[in-house]
């Protein structure tokens, strides 16, 4: 079904609106006061465990299934990434690796 | 001389955004393709990189676009998926104690998975300026929406971005973003679980709200461990 370009830019405006919102309140609102220490800890676990939770899927889910196979390209490939990011704590060189070693399995094994 | 403006400073105080824009440009171009093909105009595409500014959410509301959701649905749904970053927002609100206003408004704009990913490392090791934090930022919205830009133009002639395996440039982001994070077992731990709950939170079908409660629990076991160890032993 096509929808007109007002009843679009509208909706994106309410996308933008729900987006923001929840970018914008917790620092407007937390910042400078004085928070209890349990939160403050729990804060401070949020990153590690946000992004960790964000991975796992992205490296397990394919097409909206479960993919423990070995054809799981994305999956092997973390192994070398993840050796990169630890040995040489280097985000650049972890993303090259990564993409080198995604790229060179298809070629080779045409995945 | 004022050194602080030459070209080479400004490169390096915007070097950490690198990563993030080798990132962006190819799935920003996927994203421009996939709208278009799904039959948004190229300034609606575009405008949804400009004010929307969220990875998933936008490739989610493409495909609901294109099987002729009500607005109200595609609104809700971009709500859910995008609330895990009120989490970040709390998590790096206290580093922000000294900004003004407007710099904490344009700042929380733009921040995504991957620029919080890349400021809770460097607000962690006190560079906490906001001039630098928002071009950091900046930088990486211009990747976001040039790579939409692009792929929207490229349009229906392009159907597939797996050659170069640019696909693959964010997982492997996430990949680094996590593995620095990682400074103890606590955090080893704490990440462990927050993946682990994440998978058995999607596979109990909970999809849409997985990571956040994955985030929430996770976080807490690694706070409750923290605040028990300080306790003083009996």
């Amino acid at each position: 079904m096509e929808q007109t370009t007002t009843t679009v830019m509208l909706t994106l405006l309410g996308m933008a609106l729900v987006t923001y919102l929840p970018r914008l309140l917790p620092a407007w609102f937390l910042r400078g006061r004085e928070l209890p220490p349990f939160l403050v800890a729990w804060l401070r676990y949020v990153p590690v465990a946000v992004l960790a939770a964000l991975l796992l899927p992205s490296l397990l889910v394919s097409d909206g299934t479960l993919a423990l196979k070995w054809d799981n390209l994305y999956l092997w490939a973390a192994v070398p990434a993840i050796f990169t990011a630890w040995k040489t704590r280097n985000m650049f060189a972890t993303v090259l690796v990564g993409m080198f070693v995604v790229a060179l399995a298809r070629l080779v094994l045409g995945l | 001389m004022n050194e602080s403006n030459t070209l080479s400073n400004k490169m390096q105080a915007i070097a950490p955004a690198l990563p993030v824009v080798m990132g962006y440009l190819p799935i920003g171009f996927a994203y421009g393709v996939l709208a278009i093909n799904a039959g948004l105009s190229v300034l609606e595409t575009v405008a949804m990189s400009v004010i929307v500014y969220a990875g998933s959410a936008q490739l989610m509301a493409v495909s609901l676009f294109e099987a002729g959701i009500n607005p109200f649905s595609i609104i809700a749904t971009t709500f859910i998926v995008n609330l895990r970053h009120l989490l970040m927002s709390a998590s790096l609100a206290p580093y922000m104690e000294r900004w003004q206003k407007g710099q904490v408004a344009a700042f929380c704009y733009e921040l995504t998975d991957e620029s919080f990913g890349v400021h809770s490392l460097r607000f962690a090791k006190g560079e906490t300026e906001a001039p630098r934090a928002l071009a950091i930022n900046l930088t990486c919205q211009l990747a976001w929406v040039g790579g939409t830009l692009l792929g929207a133009l490229a349009g229906g002639l392009i159907t597939d971005v797996k050659p170069f395996a640019l696909d693959y440039a964010l997982p492997a982001m996430f990949i680094a973003l996590l593995v620095l994070q990682i400074k103890s077992k606590r955090h080893l731990l704490v990440a462990l679980i927050g993946g682990a709950l994440s998978m058995a939170f999607w596979l109990g079908h909970v999809t849409q709200w997985n990571v956040i409660l994955a985030t929430v629990l996770a976080a807490a076991v690694g706070a409750g461990v923290e605040t028990w160890n300080k306790q003083p032993q009996p």
